[in-house]
């Protein structure tokens, strides 16, 4: 049996994870801090 | 740790250090990952399937170290009431969840071609998925309560009561022997080789930065709508 197939997917599985959780995290952290001053300029 | 407990003091360290957590670990996982899976020696047992610790060990220690780091925050938050206590305990589930799904997976796929079984219900593997269940349950709680305009103190008390389970997951290999090997790496020695101990180093520590960033951006998400819905209040009175 080759082991790689199965060290692809280890990886793939943590990269993509990884990746998604970040890009997740980053972008809502834009919009709310875009937000709060959005509302800032409109006092 | 009071310093920073004030939440402007806080954004201000934290706007910079997201950025270098960020791109630091971004550059030690993509070095320790690489080392790890094109210059490190196969296992002489397991062969080039020990490549995968480069990635499940770090997400075993995050999955562990989220939920240490909310019990820290709940404690906090139940003692001395810091504003920001229980929105970082709130940061660190879901990534905490998410390096816990990430081992128990990574896991699984060193199992086959190790063990010749993709699960078995051992002492390490299954504390691991009640730690996901509990990650689970804690973000479910805390949103709840944060909806209903709570303090959160029900979910700082879940997060306290499941630290219960990070010991039963690290002495799992000691109290009941089964498929899981024993614990290799210690404090003071490692039974694994320097040269695959290095690249698991840096991958580790890549991982820690990048949940560290991670956490910190889900932090100012959660300020800056707190400030939003603030603000929102104020002016519908």
């Amino acid at each position: 049996m080759s082991h790689w197939p199965f060290i692809a997917g280890a990886y793939a599985v943590a990269l993509v994870g990884t990746l998604v959780l970040t890009g997740w995290s980053f972008a809502a952290m834009r919009r709310a801090e875009r937000a709060a001053d959005a509302l800032k300029g409109e006092r | 740790m009071h310093i920073l407990a004030n939440p402007t003091r806080f954004l201000r360290l934290a706007r910079p250090l997201t950025a270098w957590l960020g791109w630091g670990g971004g550059l030690l996982i993509a070095a320790g990952l690489g080392w790890g899976l094109f210059a490190a020696p196969p296992d002489y047992l397991q062969g080039d399937t020990v490549r995968i610790i480069y990635v499940h060990v770090p997400a075993a220690w995050l999955g562990m170290a989220g939920w240490a780091g909310i019990a820290a925050a709940s404690l906090m938050q139940i003692v001395w009431r810091h504003p920001l206590a229980a929105v970082a305990a709130r940061s660190l589930a879901l990534p905490g969840a998410v390096f816990t799904f990430i081992c128990l997976a990574t896991g699984s796929l060193w199992g086959r071609p190790a063990w010749g079984t993709w699960w078995e219900w051992d002492g390490r593997m299954t504390s691991m998925l009640v730690l996901l269940f509990l990650y689970i349950g804690f973000i479910a709680l805390a949103e709840a309560e944060r909806e209903r305009g709570g303090e959160g103190r029900l979910a700082a008390i879940f997060g306290l009561v499941g630290a219960i389970n990070l010991p039963v997951i690290h002495y799992s290999v000691l109290w009941w022997r089964t498929l899981h090997q024993g614990q290799s790496i210690g404090l003071t020695r490692s039974s694994i080789d320097s040269s695959m101990l290095w690249p698991l180093f840096v991958s580790a520590a890549g991982f820690t930065l990048l949940f560290g960033a991670i956490v910190l951006m889900r932090m100012r998400a959660a300020l800056a709508q707190q400030k939003v819905e603030a603000r929102l209040r104020r002016m519908a009175a």
